[in-house]
């Protein structure tokens, strides 16, 4: 009797071993999740519109379908990016994911209060190593330190009503990101 | 027996989609903090399961309603009224998804509103009819599927991860009026 209570309690203990360690490498391993999707189809370092969602197919689940989108599939290890994003009519906004779909930053077009949200994408190394008179002369530079090599940026502008998609789909397709180095 | 229990918890925890800190107002639920830095191991084994891309909260967040106010599941073939008010928000979106996240195909190609398409009443609320047949006013088609889940999706909104339930995060309620 005390034996398979042991055994019992040991089987639980070990499960719950096994359950932490499997949640914890998960998203490590997963191979259907959305930067891996993404990996094939979209190029790097460049911003790609991404098809609507329709009933038939779509890039991911859970797409906002009232939304015209692009990602830009960034890879740091040539050195930071520059990433310029025009503001369409409605409501638009950027948001960082690292390699695993973790969401680390975001910000909108009333956020950054300009026709243009502007800004730079390094890691914390990158920054680390920027001279530091040129962080100062570039006071209103904003940086954004990504915490991956490698990961997502989304650029979803709004279309209030079905009507205005195209407006929305032609402001993104105006944003750009592109390797500092190879911009000058 | 330690590998069943274990990887039954895990997928137990996944198919369920949980993650610590939700935030539930009625039939809504968020987890603001899925959208952070701070996301737990849970919410991100189940974004990577589900392969999608959470709301940032910078962004926004979204809330998901999957049954009624009355605890029952969602279904198709049933007419659903959501009827209320929004937290305070810039722009927000209502969609109807599969439970995998996919849209349902209906033959006026609606997929969800938006704040600005809704016919509201004078006082400001509005009513959405969620139905397979057609109905007047502001009519999101469930193509009569089994069943359904509700995103709501508040952009540029001060409600996060500090925000209470309370009276300042009013939730549309969500009744059936009718099932055959």
């Amino acid at each position: 009797m005390t034996r398979w209570l042991l055994l019992g309690l040991g089987g639980a203990v070990l499960g719950g071993i096994v359950h932490l360690a499997t949640i914890i490498i998960l998203p490590r391993t997963a191979t259907q999740d959305a930067y891996s999707r993404l990996e094939r189809i979209v190029p790097v370092n460049t911003v790609t519109a991404l098809p609507a969602p329709t009933p038939q197919s779509e890039p991911m689940p859970f797409m906002d379908p009232a939304f015209a989108s692009a990602v830009c599939r960034y890879d740091l290890s040539r050195g930071p990016m520059k990433l310029s994003v025009p503001v369409s009519l409605a409501y638009t906004s950027v948001s960082f994911y690292t390699r695993y779909d973790v969401a680390y930053y975001a910000i909108n077009d009333r956020a950054a209060g300009r026709r243009v949200i502007e800004l730079e994408l390094m890691t914390v190394d990158q920054h680390n190593q920027m001279p530091e008179d040129e962080d100062i002369t570039a006071a209103d530079r904003l940086i954004v330190e990504s915490p991956t090599l490698t990961g997502l940026i989304a650029i979803r502008a709004l279309a209030p009503e079905p009507g205005l998609m195209p407006m929305a789909r032609s402001a993104i397709a105006a944003a750009r990101c592109t390797l500092a180095d190879d911009a000058k | 027996m330690a590998a069943i229990v274990g990887l039954g918890a895990t997928y137990l925890a996944l198919t369920r989609g949980n993650a610590f800190g939700p935030l539930t107002i009625g039939s809504w639920t968020a987890w603001p903090k899925t959208g952070t830095v701070d996301a737990d191991p849970y919410a991100q084994a189940s974004i990577a399961r589900a392969g999608r891309l959470p709301t940032a909260l910078g962004d926004g967040v979204a809330f998901t309603a999957s049954a009624d106010d009355n605890g029952r599941p969602l279904d198709g073939r049933c007419d659903v009224v959501l009827a209320g008010v929004t937290p305070a928000a810039r722009f927000w979106t209502l969609t109807l998804y599969t439970p995998d996240g996919g849209l349902v195909a209906n033959s006026t190609n609606r997929f969800g509103f938006s704040s600005q398409e809704i016919v509201r009443h004078a006082d400001g609320s509005f009513e959405i009819v969620v139905a397979p047949r057609a109905n007047p006013g502001n009519w999101l088609p469930t193509g009569g599927i089994e069943r359904y889940v509700l995103v709501l999706r508040l952009y540029d909104t001060a409600v996060g991860v500090s925000t209470k339930a309370g009276r300042e995060v009013p939730m549309p309620s969500v009744n059936v009026r009718s099932c055959p």
